[in-house]
């Protein structure tokens, strides 16, 4: 322990004492380590952002789609429904929800609108990261009011006039007998010119909406754990198909890793470009630290005459150099914090995110190791240079 | 402290016998540095070593010092004979019992003077490790140099450097010094102080002392007196 303590000590001083020298080659190790932060960084924040955005367009991984369409003959509406709830349930699927595209006529300031309405299940707002901007996702109890609540997206809300959420506002949907239903909360637009959208619990659309508003056949999305979803796959087509014999069934994933990971080969890359800039930081250092060790060869018979072991020699050198690239590590990562933390960067890379990622603990790491290890490479050399120092020779004029 | 036998006071410190060192030159021949050296040192003994240039004197002292092993013979150091200790423990025992001074001084360059004397109780353990600054500051001022502790060498004058150096060699408490001409590089009045410095030093710690030197009033302060020529040790007599 001592003997650890010791060669920390003398480490540190060596650094301060040629600090100069290192310190040039300490920036180059420094900004590459900055750079391979940022890099690993922006990449996790920006593949976070862009998984966010995939996951609120197509599901998150794995997301199957059931559907049928009819073939032929007839498809009952309701039957299709309650054969789809049963699969969840039979399947035990911890995530389902109905899916069920229609147009319900709701009743604006500006008149009656037609509006292309999402009949779901509560747990659609996990299962697509529903991304609310004002009031919250459907609740349980939702499902037990009498009157329907809705979500609506922003353009329908501008659309009503910005109604105070506290005031609990509603909106009629214009039918036969019509319908108050309460606006519970406010989606953000899918995409700035969005058209006004609202979304329903598939409990309170069976009991209010006049079942001729319909249009196509319900659908069913199952958020499965991504092991499993190939033989489920399997097994609902099966079981669908014989309660559906005239149908056509379709069930596959639908969600955007569906083929794969489409974010991997692209950080693959970047990170290959990020370790190539570090392995030049290395080779810069390594030339300092070699061009030092040479100019210590006295110093170290020196040292060796005073019962410096050769182990101590090799860890003492080695050592400097770690300790060096470390702590050019620590300003490299904190470096890097500043750039991806810093507001401009932030706008750039999670534009349109709900709440910003946090700096990815796992870039800081990868980027203290890094430095750590370049350490190791660069002190490598030198030190078996230095533990091959002749004594005598050295120290002999 | 060596040897894991006890080390009774009459057993020699260093021991040679009929050491040999032989170099290979370049052209396939090979030079006999030192032959039959026999040497034996005992705690408190100071030596002097005189020898042409090149007859071997700082062959001998970096032998005595572990720095180098003998071709052949047998040397013992604290009792333990050297050929089977390790490299290791060459370089502890070096490090726990071996002092040395060299002619250039050889500080470390860039270092303060107590920097430089704290330097070889970086290799100890325990208390000497960690109260490494007392221990230096005390041995800087034992040798006079209490208020230039943090003068870097190029600061300090030759006599100045030298007197740092024989703290360096002394803040471990050796039980053997091995001086090199350590007035090599001084004018005669400060070479004269300084190895007064060293021989009563020495003298108050019970080391052993050898010095390397051509002048004959280095010489004489030690008690026995010996002369390298043509690779042997010859004893000798002041007169050169
Ligand atoms: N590794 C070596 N290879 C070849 N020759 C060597 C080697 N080491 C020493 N010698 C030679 O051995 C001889 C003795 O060297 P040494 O340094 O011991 O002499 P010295 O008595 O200390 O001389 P000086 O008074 O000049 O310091 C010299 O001729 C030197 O060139
Ligand atoms: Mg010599």
């Amino acid at each position: 322990m001592t003997g650890f303590i010791a060669a920390l000590t003398e480490a540190w001083s060596e650094l301060r004492i040629h600090k100069t020298r290192i310190l040039l080659a300490l920036i180059g190790v420094a900004l590459s380590v900055a750079a391979l932060t940022t890099v690993v960084g922006l990449g996790n924040m920006a593949r976070e952002a862009m998984v966010q955005g995939q996951e609120q367009q197509s599901g998150r991984p794995a997301t199957l789609s059931v559907e049928l369409y009819p073939e032929g003959g007839q498809l009952e509406q309701a039957s299709v429904q309650t054969a789809l709830e049963a699969v969840a349930e039979r399947y035990a699927v911890a995530h389902s929800s109905l899916k069920l595209s229609t147009n319900v006529p709701f009743q604006f300031p500006d008149g009656v609108v037609p509006t292309e309405t999402l009949v779901v299940d509560a747990a659609y707002g996990i299962m697509r990261r529903v991304d609310m901007v004002q009031g919250a996702w459907f609740a349980e109890q939702d499902q037990d009011r009498l009157a329907p609540a809705v979500i609506v997206n922003q353009a329908f809300y501008q659309r009503l006039g910005n109604p105070d959420l506290r005031t609990a506002p509603t909106v009629q949907i214009f039918q036969d007998r019509p319908v108050t239903a309460a606006i519970v909360g406010v989606q953000r637009n899918d995409w700035p010119e969005a058209m006004p959208r609202a979304m329903i619990l598939a409990a309170h659309y069976d009991r209010t909406i006049a079942a001729e508003a319909l249009s196509m056949p319900p659908a069913m999305e199952l958020w499965v754990p991504e092991d499993i979803a190939e033989p489920l796959t399997q097994a609902i087509s099966a079981d669908l198909r014989a309660q559906f014999p005239t149908a056509s069934v379709n069930v596959f994933r639908s969600d955007y890793a569906a083929f794969g990971d489409p974010f991997a080969p692209t950080q693959l890359v970047v990170g290959g470009i990020a370790g190539l800039v570090l392995l030049l930081g290395a080779v810069g250092l390594l030339n300092i630290s070699m061009v030092t060790v040479r100019y210590r060869v006295r110093e170290i018979g020196i040292r060796r005459s005073f019962g410096a072991t050769s182990g101590r020699i090799f860890f003492g050198v080695m050592l400097e150099s770690v300790v060096a690239t470390f702590v050019a590590g620590v300003a490299g990562v904190m470096l890097a914090i500043a750039v991806v933390k810093s507001p401009w960067v932030q706008e750039q890379v999670a534009a349109g995110l709900s709440e910003l990622p946090p700096f990815p603990l796992e870039a800081a790491l990868i980027g203290l190791g890094a430095a750590t290890a370049v350490g190791a490479l660069a002190g490598l050399v030198p030190a078996l240079v230095a533990v091959r120092v002749k004594v005598i020779d050295a120290i002999r004029y | 402290m060596i040897s894991p036998q006890p080390n009774p006071a009459d057993e020699p410190l260093v021991e040679l016998n009929q050491v040999t060192r032989t170099v290979r030159l370049s052209d396939d021949q090979s030079l006999d540095i030192l032959r039959g050296v026999d040497l034996s040192i005992r705690a408190g003994d100071h030596l002097s070593i005189v020898g042409r240039s090149g007859s071997g004197k700082s062959t001998l002292l970096n032998i005595l010092g572990l720095l180098d092993l003998p071709s052949a013979g047998e040397m013992r150091f604290a009792g333990q004979p050297v050929a089977s200790m390790s490299e290791k423990r060459r370089a502890v025992a070096r490090g726990a019992s071996v002092g040395f001074i060299f002619q250039q001084f050889n500080l470390l360059p860039g270092r303060t003077a107590l920097e430089n004397v704290m330097t070889p109780l970086l290799y100890a353990r325990g208390r000497q490790f960690w109260r490494r600054e007392q221990l230096a500051a005390e041995m800087l001022d034992r040798v006079g140099l209490a208020d230039r502790m943090r003068e870097k060498p190029h600061k300090l004058s030759g006599g100045e450097q030298q007197r740092v150096a024989i703290a360096r060699a002394l803040v471990r408490s050796p039980k053997l010094i091995l001086a090199d001409e350590p007035t090599g590089a001084l004018d005669v009045e400060t070479g004269q102080a300084v190895m007064a410095l060293l021989d009563g030093v020495a003298l108050e710690s019970g080391a052993a002392l050898v010095t390397i030197t051509h002048d004959p009033t280095v010489a004489g302060l030690a008690h026995r007196h010996f002369r390298l020529q043509d690779g042997r040790l010859h004893v000798g007599v002041l007169a050169a």
